[in-house]
């Protein structure tokens, strides 16, 4: 295998193996409050049998709690499908928004262990692309992870997109700590290979606190 | 006297719902929804048992054990943990955690670990208790010295 093709691929189950990782551990939680819950009928009922009285309205906000857990796995399990099927095609016509708005919702449990906040202000309109759905999600996964590192002292990233003539933009802005010497390199091997690959540029700019990735209309115009 | 638990969580309908089954087996239960918020609490109070969630955002599991310790070293902490932590919950029984359950956790498994983590405790501060006794027995003016 050619290195660049070993760096995209390390790259690409690297990103996959941790974000089903991070939903297998939302899955956890839900299944942990909705086993609390049924528990909880158990012992209740456990009660009525030796002649306690039990409040209808406590019955009433566990029956909630468990409705609002199933609707969690649910929006979960659907972001999780929206990556999945990303390597339907190796090469397909999308919508930008497409690969954002599941990205950010899946990046939630990272940014809020780190305690920063991502805002989307994403184009109203469709930003159509043809390009490698997973693979992109992937590139913008990796800035997304630095930028959540690079994040000023009010621990917000916004995202914004910007169509041009020649693709799209996306920013990722107020990054007050982008000239911090903690930060790791980059970008380096993995977001440079993807960059190739996708015929993409990725620029720090830490005057104006930002990370830009340049985005093609068309990858194969690359 | 009911043993006195911490419940340390950022899931707040975990939270609400463990502490309720908790209360109901008679442990006397307080809650809290983040390390710092943990932390205060354990400041101002004593408690016999904190159960504690590994993977939380801010101040994280192993982060709230190693305060814990130092600030109560005598209180017994329990780790909770999601599949992916358990090499953290591994660690913090290094630096000192009594045990770790992994989510979603069998109730009664808790109630048996949380009763054996008292169980230690009230030796631990027998044993003391004890020593501080003989201690003033061998010499009766060090109960005149302050600690």
């Amino acid at each position: 295998m050619s290195a660049k093709l070993e760096i995209v691929t390390e790259s690409g189950l690297q990103f996959f193996g941790k974000m089903t990782a991070s939903i297998s551990h939302e899955i956890k939680n839900v299944l942990a409050i909705i086993n609390e819950n049924a528990g909880l009928l158990e012992d209740l009922a456990l009660m009525a049998d030796r002649g306690a009285a039990i409040e209808p309205q406590r019955l009433k906000n566990m029956s909630r709690a468990v409705m609002k857990q199933v609707s969690r796995a649910d929006t979960i399990m659907k972001n999780m499908n929206r990556l999945a099927h990303s390597v339907d095609e190796s090469i397909n016509t999308i919508d930008l928004k497409d690969i954002l708005e599941p990205l950010v919702a899946l990046s939630y449990r990272f940014a809020s262990t780190r305690g920063v906040a991502v805002q989307p202000k994403l184009n109203e309109g469709p930003v159509t692309l043809r390009t490698s759905p997973f693979f992109l999600m992937n590139l913008l996964w990796l800035c997304l992870d630095f930028a959540m590192d690079a994040a000023g002292e009010d621990k917000i990233v916004e995202l914004v997109t910007q169509k041009t003539e020649a693709g799209v933009r996306v920013f990722f802005k107020s990054l007050g700590g982008l000239a911090g010497d903690s930060l790791k390199p980059f970008p380096a091997e993995h977001e440079k290979g993807l960059c190739d690959l996708l015929g993409a540029e990725l620029e720090v700019s830490t005057g104006n606190q930002e990370i830009i990735v340049r985005i093609v209309e068309d990858i194969d115009r690359n | 006297m009911n043993t006195r638990v911490l419940l340390v969580d950022d899931e707040e309908q975990f939270v609400d719902a463990l502490s309720e089954r908790l209360t109901i087996r008679d442990y006397e239960i307080t809650t809290s929804l983040n390390g710092k918020d943990a932390l205060e609490k354990i400041r101002q109070y004593n408690y016999d048992v904190v159960i504690l969630d590994v993977a939380m955002p801010g101040t994280d599991g192993i982060e709230v054990l190693r305060e814990i310790k130092k600030l109560k070293p005598l209180t017994e902490v329990i780790m909770l943990t999601g599949h992916g932590t358990v090499e953290t919950a591994i660690e913090g029984m290094k630096r000192g955690a009594f045990d770790f359950l992994m989510k979603p956790c069998d109730t009664e498994a808790l109630d048996t670990k949380i009763k054996k983590a008292f169980a230690r405790k009230d030796e631990h501060e027998e044993r003391i208790r004890t020593a501080m006794v003989s201690g003033s027995i061998s010499s009766p003016r060090s109960v005149l010295e302050d600690d």
